[in-house]
């Protein structure tokens, strides 16, 4: 084999975020026509440098070049006209646009003053047969499912001669089909000769897909290797550093026979139907399940955020009736949303103002007026018991790193004493050391005799924490696990209904 | 080197912080220099002062409003509407009753109140937009004062009303003294009361307040009431100095009174304000109104001025929200 061209090469890049630095001198080269993978744990700085290659942000130090030209990628538009496209983990479609005019969007055709939408509908048509798209171009984005969504931004990403294509966690929201339609697109895309950047934290895709893989861990260059050379054991030290054993407390059975929560019956719009579920005093419940199964739906009907259409809630054997989460609170529970900046942290608060905001009324108020001191005196304790890393107690919430956010969000439910806590994707976007100390936090929480309800999207999570785990599907509850039971295996039948064996020779 | 960046940005962010107290001690000083001597005497600071409290009073309930995350656009007509049926009301009473003025203070705060009520419930428990609901309210309160005066001025029987709005207590006009308490009380509310609390919380993200278990429909539906109440007061001061209402009063109050709050340095996007600045905000505009008034420019030029200022105070309020 000839030596392998240099596409694009990064040298030393450096990446800060109010003097945070996310990218420490992070080196290393693409070579033309390959897939390489990017893996790190969340917070590792995959997704800030896949921004930076596609010109949303801007490096702080350091060099690229492209075909071995130094190359300024200054914004979005000029990575694109140099060739770079991105597959967005959050999509950038706009709902009420067809298919074409969204993979046009930017790039439109015109016919004098006027858009040529005859053009741009034959040419959008033409670039889905290449890629071998089944997708009908006049359709609204809206009716779309997640996985033709995603194709339409490949296709919004190639429509330009693009030569590097990054896929920042494609698969993430992908059910195992869509994931090897997925890989089968990439491959045709590597025939013809289009490099690809893989982002993933998912080991076994970049396994199954990469031909290089390339680790960063907190913001710095592990390593770059062939796949051909590795084996999953070695990369997932790599990726974090230490063996995946350590990082989840021993489990142990703390459960009590009493049940502190029962629902039955539960339905509220399409996404809860008939689901029924029980929690023991003290027991760590997982709900695991693909994203948009229902789980999230479930719980903040539960919590009176959802509009009931049948079904009953009894806590500690009681019939309940919960209308709002003011409600809910009242009854011991608590809900750590997996929306933490949409639905949990007051981002231009302050730690004291965040930890205080649901408590306040029943804690911290000296007649009409808020008794500072000793909300100040409470934040403290939090500060100090959830070892959160802060300037000060009045710096806000929008400086801190994702563990620091998520360890002040909990701190505010801790603050409402509950008996019930439900965690909804806990350790989302936090790095590997929060992340320990917010399983040995559920741990504490258990052994307190509070019960806590985990959902989970990493499987890791749910074998490793749990005593019982119930798998969603569609809105319903697929199967109750309990402890040996609870295994990939027979989470991923349960919320797919694919069997694995089934899904790997693909 | 690393060391310096932090001292510089230590330096930064403490202009920042009180930047708007800069901006209004270099105003004074101008202000003194430039219209020596005349501009320091009492006589024109008390002017001053009393010319603002109108809108000032206003501008004060309209910052909660604007903090929630909404607009009140309605608060000029409101305070004809809300005046205007008030004299009606004194005009019961026997040109010398006393009671007559006090129940008629209280009937303009009640009356105000449920305006702003009214505003409020189309906003937070309908979910209408408040641009939308206000401005339509706008034009109701308008017509329906036009409708029942026959577009006259009504004029106030009472032989002390007038008494209220031209009275003066330690040196200070009447008008300026409710400027002044109702804007300590609002200061009180908005920082060291659970509402204040909920109210900045609900304005930043409304979804966040609503899964921390605030009633976010009552938090987005009291600064509406509160700032009819401040147009009930507005309106009192105002007719009871003049003695009369016409309907065509209080026009453009509303721009006066937003004008305030954005200098004051509250986010128009909601969630952060702060009533001291709302406060500064409006005697800064009086300030600058009283120069071009002193320099002789021509009346025509002050709005357009006022414009401008406004205008740059939304940019640098937008500047340093990116950094």
């Amino acid at each position: 084999m000839d030596e392998p061209k240099i596409l694009l090469s990064l040298e030393s890049i450096v990446k800060e975020f109010s003097s945070v630095r996310v990218l420490d001198r992070v080196s290393f080269n693409i070579r033309e026509g390959e897939i390489m993978g990017l893996i790190g744990e969340n917070g590792a700085g995959k997704s800030t440098l896949m921004k930076i290659l596609s010109g949303i942000y801007q490096k702080t130090e350091g060099t690229i070049r492209m075909d071995g030209q130094l190359t300024n990628i200054p914004d979005y538009i000029t990575a694109k006209r140099l060739g770079i496209g991105i597959v967005p983990q959050e999509f950038n479609l706009i709902n009420y646009l067809t298919v074409f005019e969204n993979i046009f969007l930017g790039n439109e055709i015109h016919k004098g003053l006027l858009l040529d939408k005859s053009k741009m509908r034959e040419q959008a048509k033409a670039q889905l047969e290449i890629l071998k798209m089944p997708l009908d171009v006049n359709k609204y984005i809206s009716e779309l499912s997640v996985a033709e969504k995603q194709m339409v931004e490949i296709a919004k990403a190639m429509i330009l001669d693009t030569r590097v294509l990054i896929f920042d966690e494609p698969t993430t929201t992908l059910t195992p089909v869509e994931v090897r339609t997925l890989f089968s697109l990439m491959r045709k895309l590597k025939e013809k000769k289009v490099t690809m950047l893989f982002v993933s934290h998912k080991l076994q895709e970049v396994m199954n897909i990469c031909d290089r893989v390339t680790v960063l861990r907190d913001g710095k260059l592990v390593s770059v290797d062939e796949v051909a050379n590795l084996d999953a054991n070695i990369l997932a030290k790599k990726m974090v550093g230490r063996d995946f054993s350590q990082v989840f407390p021993p489990k142990k059975d703390r459960r009590a026979e009493e049940y502190v929560l029962e629902v039955e019956n539960l339905s509220s719009g399409n996404m809860v139907k008939d689901v029924s579920f029980s929690l023991h005093r003290g027991e760590i419940l997982g709900f695991a399940g693909l994203v948009g199964s229902g789980r999230t739906e479930t719980m903040e009907a539960v919590m009176g955020l959802r509009k009931l259409e049948s079904g009953e809630i009894r806590i500690k054997g009681k019939p309940v009736r919960i209308r709002n989460a003011k409600d809910a609170v009242s009854h011991g529970l608590g809900y750590i949303s997996e929306d933490r900046q949409g639905k949990g942290i007051v981002m231009n608060y302050d730690i004291i103002k965040n930890i205080s905001l649901i408590s306040l009324k029943d804690k911290y108020m000296k007649g009409f007026l808020i008794d500072k001191k000793a909300e100040t005196a409470a934040s403290d304790h939090y500060i100090d018991e959830f070892n959160i890393v802060a300037a000060s107690a009045k710096s806000e919430l929008r400086f801190f790193s994702g563990g620091n956010q998520q360890k002040v969000y909990l701190a505010r439910w801790m603050d409402t004493d509950p008996e019930i806590l439900i965690l909804d994707e806990p350790t989302r976007g936090i790095d590997i050391n929060a992340k320990r100390e917010i399983y040995e936090f559920i741990h504490r929480l258990s052994e307190a005799r509070i019960s806590c309800i985990i959902i989970s999207s990493e499987m890791e999570e749910i074998i490793g924490m749990c005593n019982r785990a119930y798998v969603m599907r569609e809105g319903k509850i697929a199967s109750c696990l309990n402890e040996d039971q609870i295994t990939e295996e027979n989470i991923v039948f349960n919320a797919t209904g694919i069997k694995k064996g089934v899904e790997k020779d693909g | 080197m690393g060391e310096n960046k932090l001292l510089s940005s230590v330096k930064k962010f403490k202009f920042k912080d009180h930047s708007l107290g800069m901006a209004f001690l270099i105003l004074v000083v101008i202000a003194t220099i430039l219209g020596w001597p005349n501009f320091l005497k009492i006589r024109n600071l008390t002017n001053i002062l009393r010319q603002i409290s109108y809108t000032g009073i206003i501008g004060l309930g309209m910052t909660l409003v604007i903090i929630s995350g909404g607009i009140d656009l309605s608060v000029g007509s409101m305070t004809a509407f809300v005046g205007g049926i008030a004299i009606y009301f004194l005009n019961l009473f026997g040109p010398e009753s006393i009671w007559g003025i006090v129940l008629t203070f209280l009937f303009a705060l009640v009356l105000g109140s449920l305006c702003g009520a009214l505003n409020g419930l189309l906003v937070a428990k309908f979910k209408m937009a408040p641009f939308i609901v206000t401005l339509g309210t706008m034009s109701i309160f308008r017509s329906l004062i036009q409708y029942i005066s026959n577009a006259g001025t009504i004029l106030s029987e009472n032989m002390d009303y007038g008494k209220l709005g031209s009275g003066i207590f330690l040196g200070l006009p009447i008008p300026v003294w409710c400027f002044l308490i109702v804007g300590i009380l609002l200061h009180i509310i908005l920082n060291h009361t659970s509402f204040g609390r909920y109210l900045c919380a609900t304005g930043s993200n409304e979804q966040v307040a609503k899964y921390s278990a605030i009633n976010i429909t009552i938090v987005k539906w009291l600064p509406y009431i509160i700032t009819g109440f401040t147009v009930g007061m507005t309106a009192v001061m105002w007719s009871s100095r003049l003695n009369c209402i016409n309907p065509s009063d209080g026009a453009g109050y509303e721009m006066d009174a937003i004008a305030a709050v954005v200098i004051g340095g509250t986010l128009m996007s909601g969630g952060k304000g702060s009533i001291i600045g709302t406060m500064m905000g409006a005697v800064m505009l009086g300030i600058i109104n009283n120069m071009l008034v002193m320099g002789g420019i021509s009346a025509f030029l002050q709005q357009a001025v006022k414009g401008f200022v406004i205008i740059v105070a939304v940019l640098l309020q937008y500047n340093n929200g990116n950094k």
